[in-house]
């Protein structure tokens, strides 16, 4: 048994194996590993007693779970009404450029993934970006990349830190 | 923090009734002095975003470093979204009510060393008003909070919602005691049918007839029944529920409870939003605290009535808000709608009755058993009682969240709360109800805002989204932004959604690109006709009506993009160009740099020319001049 699918089993643990427990665990799932991989899937699935299919027909019905690794970093761009008005469209076109990637993909370099949400719920402060979890008020292009070069400097000082990394 | 100390220390009691809350909440008041100095932070998510936990942060050790010369050491509390997030960070100053705005970390030491100690006021921190250019001190002279009736939002801002006590010390949980000591369920069914409390989540279905029908179904099959909070705000622009949930999580527990007895409910759900994640915590630790206290769980207030709850996280689809939907995802599904004639009542969660309503319509409720439905049913107007709450952005200058009695004038809330238009301008159009609504024209600006008068108008109330429209944005793009944004949550099941939706978008993007024709018109109005007719939900039902609310009142933006083959807003990206005005270009080069694909040209303090056939109309040019230089024609 892999680390990743002893801690799917601690997770598993939690929930009682019902069929109406599986979003619940596939969402626990993917905030822990960042996605579901296909092992993970078998196991939730056996583990609530819905079929692989069926399973993965939940999984791809909502926009929220993602079955292929993400990128180091997430850049998360508001569409909603309010940032739609303020440009939020711009910034999502703007980024895809600078990224070479369409919304939901990764860099081939797997540092970045981009993808869209539906309003955040601060709508006040639109146009509205998310990068990994902190919220961005009143985005441009300039800030993100600001934002972005930070993180990667971060990610690059964490490797650099780690001897023998 | 500072206040509740004491009461905390007790660690947590279990409360046997009425008495015990009463005296529970008097012993904590004792502890408190009203006058003792507080600072309050905003930590709702939008300050939050704009830096509210480093100020909160710079506080706290500022406060802790030692020399401070303050007679008494002030209080920090952190609270939920105070509505006005476009100027957060918010920090308020009690018992003064002192109103800071945008305040950053390295303004603390200044507010402890001046406002604090001295008592004195820091100008630069004040809120201006837009309109008359007067800088305000108090929050409720603010005209944005001045002009509010805040009933369900009361607490937000003034407790923290993950201090229990704080809620207590509210009013908290004291309709919930009174209606399990002295009232039967029957009894709290009639008040809610007596506030004429309509459902807050978009239909507007009286909640009391609800309740009452489902108390008819479980007449016919018995328990058990469950009751079903609606906590997924689809609406994609709005966030009334999300600040409630955020900033006073007890009263949409107390709410939900009061209802679980009134109906004879042993389990409930609350089913939030998955992009909540804030909510998702506060909600979390609320359950916690309440079940310690005996206020949810077995034997509430040891009444002999037991009740319980479990989140649903959201999973990111919009069309899980609608009611049958929502069931089937709770149940570990795919959220597929039911058709309509399956009444949610009789045959909702695994089959059995079902009571869904709104946060907001939860967190209505303790008010009504509180106070009365009588109380209740004299604010607003006949058939909309109570206020309501709207999330009023876009083109305005106070941004945020507001709660005003029902039937107040549509220009009200945007000119007199809102501050009307940066610049002065009229508004050009107010959208209300989100992807299901329409546009009101600045012609129909009296409009009452109530359930009845919003849908005369053609549009509707929805959950309370209002979207400020000024002569820069186009009708014709928000309705195509509404039609793809739905067209994307169909959930395919059936055709007139699936297809019809797509036909119509494609015939706006033909706007948008200037390929319309006169017959597409009439093609987007029959095709609305079908897809009202035909839909299986509400989603396919309700999604023509962006469409149709600004072919009627803005035809002639239509016939403009189709005939001139222009945008007068200057949106649609095919239909303008970008040019450099040669007057106010002084050559700062800085579009050149940072125009992506190298179509400006220019040398040093020239004016400088963007290549047409080049350019992408990404907009940065525009974005980075800081001398207003980049126009759209
Ligand atoms: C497509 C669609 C999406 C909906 N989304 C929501 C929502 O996000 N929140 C909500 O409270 N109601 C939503 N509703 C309305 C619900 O179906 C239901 O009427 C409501 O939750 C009942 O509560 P109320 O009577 O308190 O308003 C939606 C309806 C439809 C058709
Ligand atoms: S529309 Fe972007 S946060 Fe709501
Ligand atoms: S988050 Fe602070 S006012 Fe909304």
């Amino acid at each position: 048994m892999t680390t990743s699918d002893q801690h799917i089993d601690e997770l598993m643990d939690q929930y009682p194996p019902k069929p109406e427990y599986l979003i619940g665990l596939l969402q626990d799932i993917q905030d822990q590993q960042g996605y579901i991989s296909y092992g993970a899937m078998l196991l939730a699935s056996e583990h609530t007693k819905v079929p692989l299919s069926q399973a993965y027909s939940v999984a791809t019905f909502y926009q929220s779970f993602r079955l292929d690794p993400p990128g180091e970093h997430e850049i998360k761009v508001c569409l909603g009404t309010a940032c739609h008005l303020n440009g939020g469209q711009q910034l999502v076109d703007g980024l895809s450029r600078k990224l070479q990637i369409e919304p939901g993909e990764t860099t081939d370099d797997m540092m970045f993934t981009l993808s869209t949400v539906n309003c955040v719920g601060a709508c006040a402060i639109a146009p509205v970006a998310v990068v990994d979890e902190n919220y961005h008020a009143g985005a441009t292009m300039q800030k993100l990349e600001r934002e972005m070069r930070k993180v990667i400097d971060l990610s690059s000082d964490k490797i650099m830190g780690e001897p023998n990394a | 923090m500072h206040n509740q100390s004491s009461a905390l220390q007790q660690g947590p009691c279990r409360l046997e009734s009425l008495d015990d809350l009463n005296k529970f909440r008097e012993q904590l008041e004792r502890n408190i002095d009203p006058d003792h100095p507080e600072i309050v932070v905003c930590h709702g998510t939008g300050c939050l975003a704009s830096g509210g936990e480093a100020v909160s942060n710079a506080i706290q050790a500022t406060l802790d470093a030692s020399g401070i010369k303050a007679k008494v050491i002030p209080g920090i509390k952190t609270t939920g979204c105070q509505g006005f997030c476009s100027r957060g960070p918010l920090v308020l100053i009690r018992p003064q009510g002192i109103f800071y705005q945008r305040v950053k970390p390295k303004d603390v030491g200044e507010i402890i060393e001046k406002t604090i100690v001295q008592g004195e006021i820091i100008n630069r921190l004040l809120y201006k008003d837009p309109q008359t250019g007067e800088k305000i001190i108090h929050e409720e002279e603010i005209p944005f909070y001045k002009y509010q009736d805040r009933k369900v939002l009361h607490n937000i801002g003034k407790i923290d919602p993950t201090n229990l006590y704080d809620s207590i010390m509210a009013g908290g949980y004291q309709a919930l005691a009174k209606a399990l000591t002295t009232m039967t369920p029957e009894q709290v069914v009639q008040e809610v049918e007596l506030s004429g409390l309509r459902g807050r989540g978009g239909a507007g279905f009286p909640a009391g007839r609800k309740w009452r029908s489902a108390l008819l179904a479980i007449e016919k099959k018995g328990r058990p029944v469950y009751v079903v909070v609606n906590g997924d705000e689809g609406d994609p622009g709005a966030f009334m529920d999300r600040t409630i949930m955020e900033g006073d999580p007890h009263a949409v527990l107390e709410g939900l409870i009061l209802g679980a007895y009134a109906l004879g409910a042993t389990e409930g759900f609350l089913y939030v939003r998955a992009e909540y994640p804030l909510a998702i915590k506060h909600l979390g630790i609320a359950m916690e605290q309440a079940r310690a206290h005996g206020l949810l769980g077995k034997n509430i207030l040891n009444s002999g009535f037991s009740f319980d709850v479990r989140i649903n996280r959201g999973a990111g689809a919009f069309v899980c808000g609608e009611s049958t939907a929502l069931f089937t995802s709770i149940e570990g599904k795919p959220g597929n709608p039911k058709p309509k004639y399956v009444r949610s009542v009789e045959e909702g969660l695994w089959g059995r009755p079902t009571v869904l309503n709104n946060v907001e319509t939860w967190a209505n409720i303790p008010l009504i058993i509180d106070k009365g439905g009588d109380w209740y049913k004299k604010i607003g107007v006949s058939h909309s009682t109570g206020t309501k709450v709207f999330s009023l952005v876009g083109k305005v200058n106070n941004v945020g969240l507001v709660e005003v009695p029902m039937g107040l004038p549509l220009s009200d809330i945007v000119e007199k709360i809102g501050g009307g238009v940066p610049g002065g301008a009229p508004f050009k159009a107010v959208q209300t109800g989100g992807p299901s609504g329409g546009c009101i024209p600045y012609s129909l600006k009296d409009t009452a805002v109530d359930f009845d008068s919003l849908t005369e108008a053609g549009s509707m109330m929805g959950s309370g989204a209002m979207i400020v429209m000024d002569d820069t944005d186009c009708v014709v793009d928000l309705a195509r932004y509404f039609l793809r944004f739905l067209e994307e949550e169909s959930c395919g099941k059936c055709m007139p959604c699936r297809f019809g939706l797509s036909r119509m978008r494609e015939i706006l993007d033909g706007f948008s690109e200037g390929r319309g024709t006169q017959a597409d018109i009439d093609d987007l109005i029959s095709l609305s006709k079908a897809i009202q007719d035909g839909a299986l939900c509400a989603l396919g039902s309700s999604a023509p009506n962006p469409v149709l609310t600004t072919i009627r009142y803005f035809k002639e933006e239509y016939l403009a993009h189709l005939e001139d083959q222009n945008c007068p807003a200057g949106v649609c990206k095919a239909l303008i160009t970008f040019q450099i005005d040669p007057e106010a270009c002084n050559g700062c080069t800085s579009c050149a740099r940072k125009c992506p694909v190298g179509c400006i040209s220019g040398g040093k303090k020239e004016p400088h020319t963007i290549s047409a056939d080049e350019c992408i109309k990404c907009g940065i040019c525009k974005e980075s001049c800081k001398f207003d230089a980049v126009r759209i024609i």
